[in-house]
């Protein structure tokens, strides 16, 4: 099977069937089909053993800022990592093994589902707790502009993320030190069951506060993958003339219960309505009308992904159960580096 | 008595303070959600309603802060993590005011803030969500730090954390939260730097706490068919440190294992040697043992975490070692934690 790698921003020429738009497309449902066949396993076999925080009904956010990126651009996350390490063309097989906690998992098992890394891609590692991939962003992107590289880093977290001070912090310092960063705030309304009303004041949004540390600060819908794209290349193409870091707010929805593969609309802090009103605001679907138009068999393709992907997902699902547990003589490799390796 | 699981006996305890003390508030992220921290803090939240069980922003730093300025104007916050590893955003003004403010403000009056961190593995928690971070607190003096084992010591720690003046960290594994023992009805306080010994025995001491506790009672259940009398000693509050229960039984049984739930060194099994090498050394019949993790993170893949976290087995080793038996046909016990069933 081959597959471009995804949020490589592909040659035109290699992009099955048709144009960069449908590309965004496709990219979104094979994360919606690799995470949907992961929730299934995952509820059904409770056999990977890590908590995991799906990014079903956000596949734009991670698609659409991907697709602005290069091969030398790195990206960070919080624990909400599956999409965005997939759209940065992560490998989808040491990803599954890694949720399945094998030695042939992109961090040899010890990480888990919030501890994905695909150096290769330049999905430059996830991590959880909240807050802390932020100043991590900013330090790559300086690294970047001090030693003359015209590489960008992203940062991808929540917006319960950005009441931790750290975020604070980290804007002011990429500011003041116009550090070639890209905040990328995925706003999905809420903190695990929090509100956001409850958490933050009303009268001003996450995107005005920014603002007011004077960097370039956009508000974008989230679930439209083309706005989503335009906003980031936007934001990736200032950072690379040294105009400084660029922050996006992309307001978009979690169906699924925050950590784990179940719904939760029993849980008591969302109505069913909400969820069901987003789930008619899906990302794929608003993003297949926008191009039907132009593009009269886009249907077809993405029957067509479904089941490749859905395929390709099982493959690794497969694989991952078939690969090599890690061994417990190998315990505390890693703890410190192995002099003389 | 009646008995409470362990996150019942938290809730009852914290119910009774608020209502015995109108001062009392609770803050955390989730208090006030369906899950409730475990349990924890759901009645409080039914009861008294956002007014005193407050979710707070995403802010470990500022809320640690946050409490203490109301702890110094005259309210007795209960701060609530579902993971102590978020503590550490919190650690500066932990450290460098909640547990210095009596002293350096020259012994005026304390902050009396009590932090509840939840610890313990799951279901491949992690690197970064299942430390016991019990003995970085313990360090700095000004803060009293306990690791209740039993329902009974959860509720009566919780109150007398809650009526006193200094500032206290509770850490609770949350294995323990569905276990079953009797509790006082009345807040009856359970003071500070008081152990206990849960089992009584000749052979071997060991001391445990927190989780450890019950991991160190099934050893010693299992030693005893072998003829090996195991004390188990829990510290109940790892600052203060109840010295003399541990000397005491170490003169009696003339063997020690200190068996925790982090790291041995520069932690909880490392200061309880030390007490042991500066008053009795005299007692000891073999040198000390450490039950505890290995020395790297603690990693998610099923094998290596179940490798990773010492359980009662752990504890049977390293007794049969000081006493210098082997294990013979005696099988391996699995840790409590091991029973736990997903998904997170
Ligand atoms: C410092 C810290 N505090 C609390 C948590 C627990 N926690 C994990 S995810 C989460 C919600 C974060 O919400 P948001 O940043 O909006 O991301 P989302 O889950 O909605 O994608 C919380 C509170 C944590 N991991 N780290």
């Amino acid at each position: 099977m081959t597959t471009t790698p995804v949020g490589v921003a592909p040659a035109p020429d290699t992009v099955d069937p048709a144009g960069p738009d449908a590309a965004l497309i496709r990219d979104m449902v094979r994360i919606r089909c690799v995470e949907e066949e992961l929730c299934d396993r995952y509820r059904d076999d409770q056999e990977m053993r890590t908590p995991t925080h799906f990014s079903i009904g956000q596949e734009a956010t991670a698609v659409g800022v991907c697709a602005a990126t290069g091969p030398d651009d790195l990206v960070f996350t919080g624990h909400r990592s599956h999409a965005p390490y997939l759209a940065k063309g992560g490998d989808l097989r040491a990803m599954v093994a890694e949720l399945y906690g094998r030695e042939a998992g992109c961090a040899r098992g010890r990480g888990g589902s919030i501890h994905l890394i695909d150096r290769a891609a330049g999905f430059a590692g996830s991590a959880a707790i909240l807050g802390e991939m932020i100043p991590v962003g900013v330090g790559a992107g300086w690294s970047a502009a001090l030693r003359g590289r015209s590489s960008v880093a992203l940062t991808f977290f929540g917006d319960g993320a950005t009441e931790e001070g750290v975020f604070h912090e980290s804007i002011n310092f990429a500011q003041v030190h116009r550090v070639p960063v890209v905040f990328v705030c995925e706003n999905n309304l809420y903190s695990i069951s929090s509100p956001l009303r409850q958490r933050q004041p009303a009268g001003s949004t996450i995107t005005d506060r920014v603002a007011a540390y004077g960097l370039w600060a956009r508000s974008v819908d989230g679930n439209d993958v083309y706005a989503v794209r335009a906003a980031a290349r936007a934001a990736v193409a200032r950072c690379r003339e040294g105009a400084g870091p660029a922050f996006l707010e992309l307001h978009t929805y979690r169906w699924r219960e925050h950590v784990g593969p179940g719904w939760d609309h029993d849980h008591g802090y969302r109505a069913k309505e909400e969820i069901d009103d987003w789930i008619a605001r899906c990302p794929i679907r608003r993003a297949t009308d926008a191009i039907r138009d132009a593009e009269p068999r886009v249907d077809d393709w993405v029957r067509q992904w479904e089941q490749r992907y859905r395929e390709e997902a099982r493959a690794a699902v497969r694989f991952a159960r078939a690969a090599a547990w890690p061994s417990v003589a190998n315990l505390l490799d890693g703890a410190y580096e192995t002099v003389g390796r | 008595m009646r008995e409470l699981t362990y996150w019942q006996a938290i809730s009852e305890a914290t119910m009774q303070c608020m209502a015995d003390d109108p001062s009392v508030l609770v803050l955390g992220e989730g208090v006030d959600d369906h899950k409730g921290t475990f349990g924890t803090t759901k009645a409080a939240y039914e009861r008294y309603g956002a007014a005193r069980v407050v979710d707070v922003p995403n802010s470990e730093n500022a809320c640690a802060g946050i409490a203490i300025g109301a702890a110094a104007n005259g309210l007795r916050p209960l701060v609530v993590h579902t993971r102590a590893d978020f503590m550490f955003l919190a650690l500066d003004v932990m450290v460098n005011l909640a547990a210095k403010w009596r002293y350096m403000y020259g012994d005026q009056g304390g902050v009396p803030v009590v932090t509840r961190g939840v610890v313990g593995r799951g279901w491949g928690q992690g690197a970064t969500h299942s430390q016991s971070p019990h003995a970085t607190f313990a360090h700095y003096a000004g803060l009293y730090v306990a690791t209740p084992a039993s329902p009974a010591d959860a509720k009566g720690l919780l109150v007398t954390a809650l009526r006193g003046d200094t500032p206290v960290v509770l850490i609770e594994n949350r294995n323990l939260y569905p276990l079953t023992g009797p509790v006082p009805e009345e807040p009856e306080p359970v003071p500070f730097g008081v152990g206990r010994i849960a089992r009584a025995g000749d052979d071997v001491t060991v001391v445990a706490a927190s989780l450890m506790v019950h991991e160190a009672e099934r050893a010693a259940e299992q030693l005893a068919a072998r003829g090996i009398s195991v004390e188990v000693v829990d510290v109940r509050s790892i600052r203060p440190l109840d010295e003399r229960i541990i000397c005491e039984s170490v003169a009696r049984t003339g063997r020690l294992v200190v068996a925790d739930t982090s790291w041995a060194r520069y932690g909880l099994a490392a200061e309880v040697a030390a007490v042991v090498a500066e008053n009795v050394p005299e007692t000891l019949r073999a040198p000390v043992r450490r039950v505890a993790l290995p020395d790297s993170p603690a990693p998610v893949s099923w094998p290596l975490e179940e490798a990773f976290h010492p359980g009662a087995d752990a504890v049977v080793e390293a007794c049969l070692a000081l006493v210098g038996d082997d294990r013979g046909s005696l099988p391996r016990l699995s840790s409590v934690a091991a029973e736990f069933h997903g998904p997170y």
